[in-house]
């Protein structure tokens, strides 16, 4: 047996003895919480068993949750609970009163479409499912992305670049309002792609990427805050909820 | 000894005097209040329903009522209870309340006949409002109406947007027309999309994979079709040139996607047989489990490159970084802003925002994808045409412009 080998042995038999010892003080649930998050913060050092345990549990216990919550909370009674209510009335008696709606038939056809990839022969018909579900999005995002991101934002950019309050003039105000129009139509022209940034053009689309990445740096510092905050979170169930040095 | 005797019975005498003299003043006082008290309190005055206004722009089943109440009660009333009727004499239904010193009330009613809160369109409504002080008394209004709501077939709020989509639609059929006619659409480089091929060749010398990451976007997501498109030019150059593939996905109706989209690359490519469903799989629809599946892919597989393109929200960091300690060369573009910066500072080459798109359009060279994107361009000037205008009449003091692009839901 080489010096590495050996090494893991000791330190298994360490995390083994320290889990022990923690379910007998802690309790299994904390116990549990408390190593599977170190085994997946040892992933900071490099990969090792211990995160590779982890993030497989992670994983599977995840996909299985998921399919058993898509089962439980859409399924039955988004579309058994509606096509025919008392055949769920065991699961959620709240629907069994519900009256049926046929219309319900559609998904159900289109589901059914969808698991039809799963022949070799037919998966050809999946498509049209896929397609259904692409096209029905698309057409109502174009509305709904032209009304917010587009007109409104437009709506929003006008304004006064020329900016008083009751005492006069305000500098700030003014300020502000030309950067925030200076910046959006250099930041338009950034985002031109048929035409060749250079010239007049190029100089607008350079100070457009400029604004973009004070944009950008701003938002990581707001960002990187947090998730900081994510962090402080795992450290309180670390060293309260388990060690008990936070109280 | 008898004059102290006495001294003390008549101390006592006089201590009795005074305490059955405070006694009785105190319970003189008491009785005064008690009959202040009792004194009937001044009821508050009545609501005056003043109108009922039918909204405009929707279905109906919808009225604001207002009403009126003397400033100086505001402060003693507590709430306004609101009812409604079919007939002035009918059975008025409560339907909800206003706090004290709000004059007006949205009645949403429902349109369905069978509900307890039907509120048909075109016929006559009643109100009443009940104030009700703070000491409890309820003052109810005059029976206010007869008010009427009705259902509109266009919403005029919404005109911006129908112009909008007029226009974009006659650019994107007339510049798909033109691709199709066979006009050259000049498409502006796109650093990130010119490395591309860049990434696959050195993928390729170097033996190592290739990782596609297509987000936890669904399939319908913007971010994802665009991507789609890319994964499918990828796709067809790693298949020509013989390199391994992983196409991790989040979203199963996305990964059944990216299985044809592979699959249709390959068969361009002219190597079917060299495709298998196990090249794009699923994960986990779980964020943070994707991502660790991912980066224990990344550690363990080490791909040379790495593409992170379509929809990405807390995970892009975690993804970036696992994949700059391996040494990938890193490919990002996502739709969302929050998570551009983080892409920025750790892949090579970042798409930002609509470059996503136009990436897809400039691989592809598919007229529809080019159409689409020129009318994009086209949509672009006319905002910086509507803003500038915008602004110069807002500086002439013509808010009616501004007021146009307004768009009220």
């Amino acid at each position: 047996m080489n010096a590495g080998k050996l090494l893991s042995y000791i330190i298994l038999a360490i995390v083994v003895i320290a889990f022990v010892v923690s379910i007998a003080l802690k309790g299994f649930l904390v116990t549990v919480g408390a190593f599977l998050t170190l085994f997946i913060f040892s992933f900071l050092y490099k990969d090792n068993p211990y995160y590779k345990f982890a993030e497989h549990l992670f994983v599977g216990a995840s996909a299985a949750y998921w399919m058993s919550m898509g089962f439980w909370k859409t399924m039955v009674p988004n579309l058994f609970g509606k096509l025919y209510p008392p055949m769920v009335a065991w699961a959620v008696p709240a629907l069994k009163n519900n009256p049926a709606q046929p219309l319900m038939l559609i998904p159900l056809v289109l589901g059914i479409l969808l698991l039809m990839r799963l022949s070799s022969k037919a998966g050809w018909i999946s498509r049209w499912a896929l397609a259904f579900i692409v096209g029905t999005t698309a057409g109502l995002n174009l509305v709904r992305y032209l009304r917010s991101d587009f007109i409104q934002q437009i709506n929003n950019t006008v304004f006064s670049l020329y900016v008083t309050n009751a005492s006069g003039f305000d500098l700030g105000a003014t300020i502000s309002n030309v950067i925030i129009f200076g910046g959006v139509i250099c930041g338009l022209i950034y985002f031109f792609f048929s035409k060749e940034h250079k010239g007049a053009f190029g100089a607008g689309a350079r100070t457009g990427i400029i604004v973009l990445m004070i944009t950008f740096g701003a938002s990581f510092g707001y960002t990187v805050m947090a998730r900081i905050s994510l962090l402080v979170g795992r450290m309180q169930f670390l060293f309260g909820d388990w060690l008990g040095m936070i109280r | 000894m008898k004059d102290r005797l006495k001294l003390v019975v008549f101390l006592t005498v006089i201590a009795f005097i005074i305490q059955a003299t405070v006694a009785f003043a105190q319970s003189e006082g008491e009785t005064a209040d008690s009959v202040i008290s009792e004194q009937p309190v001044t009821p508050p005055p009545k609501p005056v329903i003043v109108s009922g206004e039918d909204i405009p722009n929707d279905n109906g089943h919808k009225l604001k009522l207002n009403w009126e109440y003397p400033a100086e009660w505001n402060d003693s009333i507590v709430r306004f209870e609101i009812y409604r009727a079919d007939s002035p004499d009918g059975d008025f239904r409560r339907l909800g309340e206003a706090a004290g010193g709000i004059f007006s009330y949205l009645d949403i009613g429902s349109k369905k006949k069978d509900d307890p809160n039907y509120m048909p369109n075109d016929q006559n409504l009643y109100y009443r409002v009940d104030a009700v002080s703070k000491s409890g008394v309820t003052v109810q209004s005059e029976i206010g109406g007869p008010f009427q709501t009705s259902g509109q077939w266009f919403h005029k709020g919404k005109v911006p947007v129908l112009i909008g989509v007029v226009l974009f639609a006659i650019f994107t059929i007339y510049f798909i027309r033109s691709a199709r006619k066979g006009k050259d659409l000049y498409i502006r480089p796109l650093a990130g999309i010119e490395a591309v091929d860049e990434a696959i060749g050195r993928a390729t010398e170097m033996g190592k994979p290739i990782l596609y990451v297509l987000g936890i976007g669904g399939a319908s997501d913007i971010a994802t079709i665009a991507s789609f498109t890319i994964l499918g030019r990828v796709a067809k150059k790693v298949a020509e040139y013989q390199t391994a593939l992983t196409v991790p996905c989040y979203d199963p109706i996305v990964m059944s996607v990216a299985q044809d989209v592979v699959r249709s690359a390959y068969l361009e490519a002219g190597r079917p047989d060299q495709y298998s469903d196990d090249l794009v799989f699923f994960v986990t629809n779980a964020q943070f489990a994707y991502v660790a599946g991912i980066n224990g892919i990344m550690v363990r597989d080490l791909p040379a490159t790495n593409f992170y393109l379509g929809y990405f929200a807390a995970e892009s960091l975690i993804l970036a970084e696992t994949g700059n300690s391996i040494g990938a060369i890193q490919i990002a573009g996502t739709d969302q802003i929050t998570q551009i910066p983080f892409f920025v500072v750790a892949c090579d080459y970042t798409l930002i925002g609509e470059e996503l798109y136009a990436a897809s359009a400039y691989l592809g060279r598919d007229p529809l994808l080019l159409g689409a994107l020129k009318a994009e361009d086209w949509g672009k000037a006319i905002a910086m045409v509507l803003i500038i205008v915008g602004v110069l009449a807002t500086a002439f003091g013509w808010d009616a412009f501004r007021e146009f692009l307004r768009v009220n839901l």
